[in-house]
């Protein structure tokens, strides 16, 4: 009876009109099926969206995360507290900024060493780090993609001369590199053609840190497209006499997005330790705004005193960097599983 | 009209070598001669049959027949055009009646797009039919070479071997091409489905008035599909003929072992039929040899072989080889 009912079932299933399953739902499927990944992408989520509330939680908590504010008294439990507490110890000089009330309301994290409430700033330069990853991402990838196509479709002189280039700034160590390039950039800000740029502007970081990591996607999609352009499908689109450009557009371009799309998290993991260290050496972001590099600048000043100052950035990051890289493996282990796609230099 | 007796296809002396390394490389930088003066003309309806071991430069001269390769010498004629040097753009117009089927169906579909998409690609291109016209004769295609309607949905992983050939083959006669370059259209398919294919092709010819040019290294299918027959070897025609007649009496020592070397389940009576087995191996085309290229392996190589290299030449009506003793090797044999 079993097996006749077994089999009964499996003709059934062949003769159902199947539901055509391409390449991206089946590598979603399996990313969902992924839950380090899933897990990772949620507490990634989270941590966006504190962010993106900032200006919520600055008007509702009722603080100003971007002017000093020395002189602020606040109420704990009915008493009156000052923000900033005169130093008992020793001389009675300086000033101790208040501790985590660990209360719902203003000053959870306590103040920074000019007063301002840690939590409001943390969440504002989340904002600010993670948009400058993000843009720098989409910026690495836009001018790497380009690069890499072009110098590995045409080939040739065009490709020697790309290369050649992107040698040049692969040579430099990053952050050498970077630095460099901050030095010039922060002081004046820089004029390209229509656009100019202030200094203390957002996009000067965005644009140090994309240019960086120019080559470091450029050159594994210049291999890609090399192998493509000389696979079967490729000539036989010649052969159909598509022209270059379509041929670039709807059969490589189709064919290294999961390459792109697996840089994606990874290269922002990437982008966001490199905006904190420029950002910590304040030639990242400049204040008053802030980042999480310059909040763990603000309180190495304030590590005996008030450690949670510079901890709680450096956990943000920490955190946010982790779970963007599990995250990025997941993607690649479901969308790619043979490429050992990787950024860095081995 | 066209004139009936002009080739469709003419090569002379057609060359295509390779560099490969630079001055700089340990060994500097060497040339491959990968295809060498090559010199065949196809008629308009028949099926040439191209076949010789792997690496002989058959693959080669496919590509270089459809203008995938640029020609490092001799020249190429299409219907009497001479396509040797023409750019892609100037080639477009020639893509639409020379086609191409490729070797592995699942390298030669692109995986990311929908098979009738890749169907329809060559209508976009070289046609002004409305999307609905397309997906009409994409339907048409489909039904032409045997795979359902409801398949032009699907991506090329959700196919079989066979059917992805399929789809190949219906890309390369969207357009109604004259010539069809089959370059190894089943060998990379299972014994079974390899027949169903040859069977469609053949029916596709009938009805299409198709010419082939039909690539491949197991004689016994290009033997069954082929109206004349070249045999290959280290980039060189070495003999040329009508099928069955080349294969009953094969005139240069080459195409003799090759032959030999076909299974048999004929009633021949046993002795009659030796089997020739060749020593050494095929020479690197990096560096051919001297005088004959085949004359280090060749049985009946005698002084002159190593200094003088045969032309392919007629040496029987319609019957033409490149050998310095065609009389005698096809006496020994």
């Amino acid at each position: 009876m079993t097996i006749s009912r077994g089999a009964a079932v499996s003709n059934e299933a062949v003769a159902m009109p199947r539901k055509s399953r391409g390449p991206w739902a089946l590598a979603f499927a399996k990313l969902k099926r992924n839950r380090a990944a899933m897990a990772s992408l949620a507490i990634f989520l989270l941590i966006l969206i504190a962010c993106l509330s900032a200006p919520l939680y600055a008007r509702w908590a009722g603080v100003d995360p971007f002017s000093s504010t020395l002189d602020a008294v606040i109420q704990i439990d009915g008493a009156e507290v000052p923000v900033m507490e005169q130093s008992t110890e020793g001389l009675g000089l300086g000033y101790t900024p208040l501790g985590p009330t660990w209360r719902l309301g203003n000053y959870f994290l306590g103040a920074d060493s000019q007063g301002r409430d840690v939590m409001a700033r943390l969440l504002y330069g989340g904002l600010n780090s993670l948009f400058i990853a993000g843009a720098a991402t989409i910026f690495t990838l836009i001018f790497g993609t380009s690069a890499g196509l072009v110098a590995g479709y045409f080939g040739g002189v065009t490709d020697t001369i790309l290369s050649r280039f992107l040698d040049v700034l692969w040579a430099f160590p990053i952050y050498l590199l970077a630095i460099s390039l901050s030095i010039v950039m922060i002081a004046q800000g820089i004029t390209i053609g229509p656009i100019t740029i202030e200094s203390g502007s957002l996009w000067l970081p965005v644009i140090i840190i994309g240019i960086v990591y120019v080559p470091y996607v450029a050159r594994p999609i210049r291999g890609q497209v090399l192998s493509l352009r000389n696979s079967e499908f490729v000539l036989a689109a010649i052969n159909l006499g598509v022209p270059g450009s379509r041929i670039l557009w709807r059969d490589i371009l189709p064919n290294i997005t999961t390459t792109l799309i697996v840089f994606v998290p990874l290269m922002m993991a990437l982008n966001m330790l490199t905006e904190s260290a420029l950002s910590f050496l304040s030639i990242g972001v400049q204040p008053p705004d802030a980042s999480w590099g310059t909040i763990i600048q603000d309180g190495q000043a304030l590590l005996y005193t008030r450690p949670i100052v510079a901890l709680a950035p450096g956990i943000a990051i920490a955190i946010s960097v982790m779970a963007l890289n599990v995250f990025g493996d997941g993607l690649r282990d479901a969308l790619d599983p043979r490429s050992k796609v990787q950024l860095g230099r081995d | 009209m066209i004139d009936k007796d002009q080739p469709i296809l003419e090569t002379r002396e057609l060359s295509k070598r390779f560099s490969i390394g630079t001055r700089f490389s340990s060994q500097g930088k060497r040339t491959v001669h990968a295809v060498d003066n090559v010199s065949l003309t196809v008629r308009r309806g028949e099926t040439v049959g191209l076949v010789g071991e792997s690496g002989c430069g058959k693959s080669t001269l496919a590509r270089c027949l459809v203008r995938l390769y640029d020609i490092t010498d001799g020249r190429l004629l299409f219907e009497g055009d001479d396509i040797t040097g023409k750019s892609l753009t100037e080639l477009r117009p020639f893509r639409r009646r020379l086609q191409m089927v490729f070797q592995d169906p699942s390298a030669s579909l692109n995986p990311r797009r929908r098979v009738g998409d890749l169907v329809a690609e060559p209508l976009r291109i070289h046609t002004d039919l409305s999307s609905r016209e397309i997906s009409k004769r994409v339907a048409e295609l489909f039904d032409l070479v045997g795979l359902l309607p409801d398949h032009v949905m699907r991506y090329p992983h959700e196919f079989s071997g066979g059917q992805r050939q399929r789809v190949g083959i219906a890309r390369a006669i969207a357009l109604n091409p004259d010539l069809v370059v089959l370059d190894e259209p089943v060998s990379a398919l299972d014994v079974s489905v390899q027949a169903q294919i040859v069977n469609l092709l053949a029916d596709l010819q009938e009805k299409l008035k198709l010419t082939y040019i039909f690539i491949a290294h197991d004689l016994s299918i290009v033997r069954q599909v082929s109206t004349r027959i070249a045999v290959m070897y280290l980039g060189s025609i070495v003999e040329e003929g009508p099928a069955e007649e080349l294969f009953a009496t094969p005139a240069h020592p080459y195409s003799q072992a090759l032959i030999s070397a076909v299974p048999v389940v004929e009633t021949t009576p046993a002795g009659t039929r030796k089997r020739i087995i060749l020593t050494g191996d095929v020479p690197s085309p990096l560096k051919p040899p001297s005088g004959c290229r085949f004359h280090p392996r060749c049985p009946i190589a005698a002084d002159r072989c190593r200094t003088e290299r045969p032309q392919l030449t007629e040496h029987r009506s319609g019957r033409k080889v490149a050998c310095h003793f065609p009389t005698l090797a096809a006496s020994d044999g």
